[in-house]
């Protein structure tokens, strides 16, 4: 097991090190957009020096290395600096943004995985068969068609034209659990759509995998029963490429679910990250980055983990 | 001239506001209660309760929702009193104000004229970063001169002040106020939520001035970015009233039977804009025969839907009090375009323009334009840019390209902003001192006709001379739920000139 502790201490010295050079790439491209935050704030209404008195009121009259030197400095204490645009402490911002796209993530997931999990093994267990053949086909048209293209269909069908589901999703704190279910409903769909194609092939493929193994046909000969072949025999191996899918799939939900958000005038992280960079509001745009990229290597890592462990010959190298 | 409480108040109290109201609403009897939720344009973290920075529709939404004006406008944008109980002056230089007695905040604290001095002093400040601190530099001195009354000196005379006391940016914050993180106004609701980026939720202010309103108990403020994600909104019955309609969504919404939209006839406009640094965009023949290959009746029709008043290459609309009504039409001529191009021996020149969905309409604009020079020999490439960065990267820094200026309250705010020699937006650069000559010479003339008439000779320049193209006056077009009733025009910006709140009520 120590093994493990130290694999992922490794992991996450070169997590940390990953973030830095983000930050700093992140920090170099967005200073060469044109216009800074000053100007994009006062808009068309940028006169000199009125550009002038805020950049200074902003502290962005500093020389741009001393800018990231200061970021970074409040980082390492915890202190991600103040929203240029907002006038409000960044984590303020972010934490009330960041739970509604964990939320919904956690949602897609618990809704997303399953079905994933369901339509990958029952299309590797009767691969060749009409079901296969369907799911495949169901699979690979959800993930061709455009998930604008699902959330506006959805959209006029049950918002507009049936009146069942709300159009945009906007919950109150005092909402039922009724309201609740209601106004995720369609943002979770769309989301699902998007991720559990590639969760399902992936999972069909690894499953297929291990069935051609020779352990497979030896149980299937000692007269062991098809569900337990694959519970316990096929999926603790082919676990590691879906852990791996899956990671992937629930990183893209927490970042990429912009066109949702957009759709559904959803108060998520992915649109106030747009928000930064048209703002040019580089502190809360930074924060934004580290969090998507924090979550993506802490995914992965916990994808390999749950593969060492699932795995006894990878646990002892 | 003196301006008190009787003459301009007019029957304010009887015909709830002096507003023009759709003809059904007249016969209704305003109620009380009830709760709508209203979608505005845009909604970010750059939401700000601090009237000198709002930057944005939604912003002027909230700030009328909060606070009051010493001022408000009228559905033909004449200045009517507000907090101010008179204003009066005798050389348009010293104002003298007396404030209505007895107005409160939310906190329950008077208003006093020393709330009044520091609302309109801090413009000034540049660390505050006033949107309009170019127009109140022309405070120079702000006195209280008692409890309710304070003097108001202006740099130069400037018969409009009361107009622009009415803009949003100038209503009246408490003495001392620097935190804009809640808002104590004076305005027809209280604040009771208020999260940048996602709502503002405000409740009936039972102890407003203005007695009986307002009608609704709370309003929900939210931003729906998307138009086609505004409009489904409204139209699965999520929102009661929505901003900004595209001309293409009012068939759908009309087709649906509960909701309308109201169109507003304004004097915003997107203008074709030729520098007059720069060759061949300063040559006067090129400017002529551009305005020339406007083809007006098709720009209205096809991109605007018919939602809009055909313009005459000047800023000031059909329906505004100044506008010149005797100047002809200037037609959609190509032969006569293309005798100025062959005169000034530019025909056959290839010429850039740039154009971006950040000035409504100009990329189907700039193709329209492209399409009629192709046809007389000119070559035109439309330049299309994304909406990011395009009013600090690229309006007024080609020479040839599209702005967009929204309404303004006078012809004199409309032409010191974007005509005046030295004004920063001057998009053309065109220089006239006999322009700029008639536009301090307005402001000083208290003379109603004699106004007019200065304004309609500096109407006829920029239409002659001036390297800006203005095809139309482009109409706001709200969305509605047909329950929604009092709504009306105020034709400085869609929602009544973003001020419905106190206007509105629900029926049913």
């Amino acid at each position: 097991m120590s093994t493990t502790l130290i694999l992922i201490a490794r992991r996450l010295g070169i997590a940390l090190l990953t973030l830095l050079l983000v930050s700093a790439v992140v920090f170099t491209i967005s200073s060469l957009l044109p216009g800074d935050a000053a100007e994009e704030t006062l808009g068309q209404s940028a006169t000199p020096e009125a550009v002038a008195a805020l950049r200074h009121q902003l502290g962005l009259d500093q020389p741009a290395p001393v800018r990231y030197a200061n970021w970074l400095g409040g980082l390492v204490t915890g202190d991600p600096g103040q929203s240029m645009s907002s006038n409000l402490p960044v984590s303020e911002v972010v934490g009330d943004r960041l739970p509604n796209s964990l939320l919904l993530a956690a949602m897609t997931a618990a809704v997303a995985i399953p079905l994933a999990l369901l339509i990958g093994i029952l299309s590797a267990v009767y691969r060749g068969s009409r079901l296969d053949r369907s799911l495949n086909i169901f699979t690979l048209s959800m993930v061709a068609v455009p998930e604008f293209l699902i959330a506006t269909i959805a959209v006029l069908i049950f918002a507009v034209k049936l009146q069942w589901l709300p159009s945009i999703t906007m919950v109150p704190e005092e909402a039922t659990w009724g309201e609740f279910l209601r106004a995720y409903a369609m943002p979770v769909m769309t989301l699902c759509f998007v991720v559990m194609a590639q969760m399902a092939r992936m999972t069909r493929a690894a499953v297929i995998d291990q069935l051609t193994q020779p352990y497979v046909e030896m149980a299937i000969l000692k007269g062991v029963r098809p569900t337990r072949v694959v519970l316990t025999h096929v999926l603790p191996n082919a676990i590691a490429p879906i852990v791996n899918a899956i990671a992937l799939s629930l990183s893209h939900l927490l970042g990429g679910a912009i066109i949702v958000e957009t759709i559904f005038n959803y108060p998520g992280i992915a649109s106030l990250m747009v928000n930064a960079v048209t703002s040019r509001d580089m502190p809360l745009l930074q924060a934004c980055a580290m969090i998507f990229c924090g979550a993506y290597l802490l995914l992965v890592l916990i994808a390999d983990v749950v593969a060492i462990i699932a795995n006894p010959r990878l646990r002892s190298q | 001239m003196m301006l008190t409480r009787r003459d301009i108040l007019g029957g304010m109290a009887m015909t709830a506001g002096g507003i023009l109201l759709p003809e059904a609403a007249l016969a209704a009897q305003p109620r009380r209660g009830g709760r709508i939720r209203v979608a505005g344009l845009s909604t970010s973290t750059s939401d700000t309760l601090d009237p000198a920075k709002g930057s944005l529709s939604t912003d002027y939404i909230r700030h009328f929702m909060v606070y009051s004006g010493l001022t408000q406008y009228d559905g033909q944008l004449r200045a009517r009193l507000a907090l101010a109980e008179s204003i009066a002056t005798t050389d348009q230089t010293l104002w003298r104000i007396r404030l209505r007695k007895g107005v409160q905040f939310h906190d329950g604290k008077t208003l006093t004229s020393a709330d009044v001095v520091y609302s309109l002093l801090r413009h000034k400040d540049p660390a505050v970063a006033s949107k309009m601190k170019t127009i109140a530099d022309q405070f120079s001195q702000i006195r209280a001169t008692g409890p309710y009354e304070l003097t108001i000196r202006l740099a130069t005379p400037n018969v409009d002040l009361p107009a622009i006391l009415a803009g949003s940016h100038f209503v009246i914050i408490k003495d001392g106020t620097t935190d804009f993180r809640t808002a104590v106004g004076t305005g027809p609701y209280r604040l009771k939520l208020f999260k940048p980026g996602v709502r503002t939720i405000v409740v009936r202010n039972s102890n407003y001035w203005k007695s009986g309103r307002p009608y609704l108990d709370e309003i929900e403020l939210i931003g729906i970015p998307d138009e086609v994600s505004r409009v489904n909104a409204l139209l699965s019955g999520d929102v009661q009233l929505i901003i900004a309609v595209s001309p293409h969504s009012t068939k759908r919404i009309r087709a649906s039977g509960g909701y309308d939209v109201l169109e507003t006839k304004s004097g915003l406009y997107t203008n074709l804009i030729m520098r007059h640094d720069t060759l061949p965009t300063s040559h006067p023949r090129f400017i002529l025969a551009m305005k020339y290959l406007l083809d007006r009746e098709l720009i209205r029709r096809a991109i605007f839907r018919g939602y809009g008043m055909i313009a005459n290459d000047h800023p000031i609309p059909p329906t505004h009090p100044h506008f010149l009504a005797d100047l002809p039409q200037r037609p959609y001529d190509p032969d006569r375009a293309k005798f100025h191009l062959a005169k000034a021996g530019l025909l056959g020149v290839r010429i850039p323009v740039w154009a971006s969905p950040a000035a409504t309409g100009s990329v189907d604009m700039g193709s329209i334009l492209q399409e009629s020079a192709g046809r007389i020999g000119l070559k035109l490439a439309v330049n299309r840019v994304p909406s990011d960065g395009y009013w600090s990267n690229h309006w007024m820094k080609h020479p040839m390209g599209f702005g967009n200026n929204n309404p303004r309250p006078t012809a004199d705010l409309m032409f010191s902003l974007f005509y005046k020699s030295d004004a920063p937006w001057n998009e053309s650069g065109w220089k006239n001192r006999h322009f700029d000559q008639l536009l301090v010479a307005a402001r000083a003339e208290p003379d109603q006709a004699r106004r007019k008439q200065i304004y309609g000779d500096m109407q006829l320049m920029v239409h002659e001379r001036a390297g800006t193209g203005i095809p139309v006056f482009i109409s706001f077009i709200d969305g509605y739920d047909r329950r929604l009733k009092g709504l009306g025009s105020i034709p400085i910006g869609g929602l009544m000139g973003y001020s419905f709140a106190e206007h509105v009520w629900l029926d049913g």
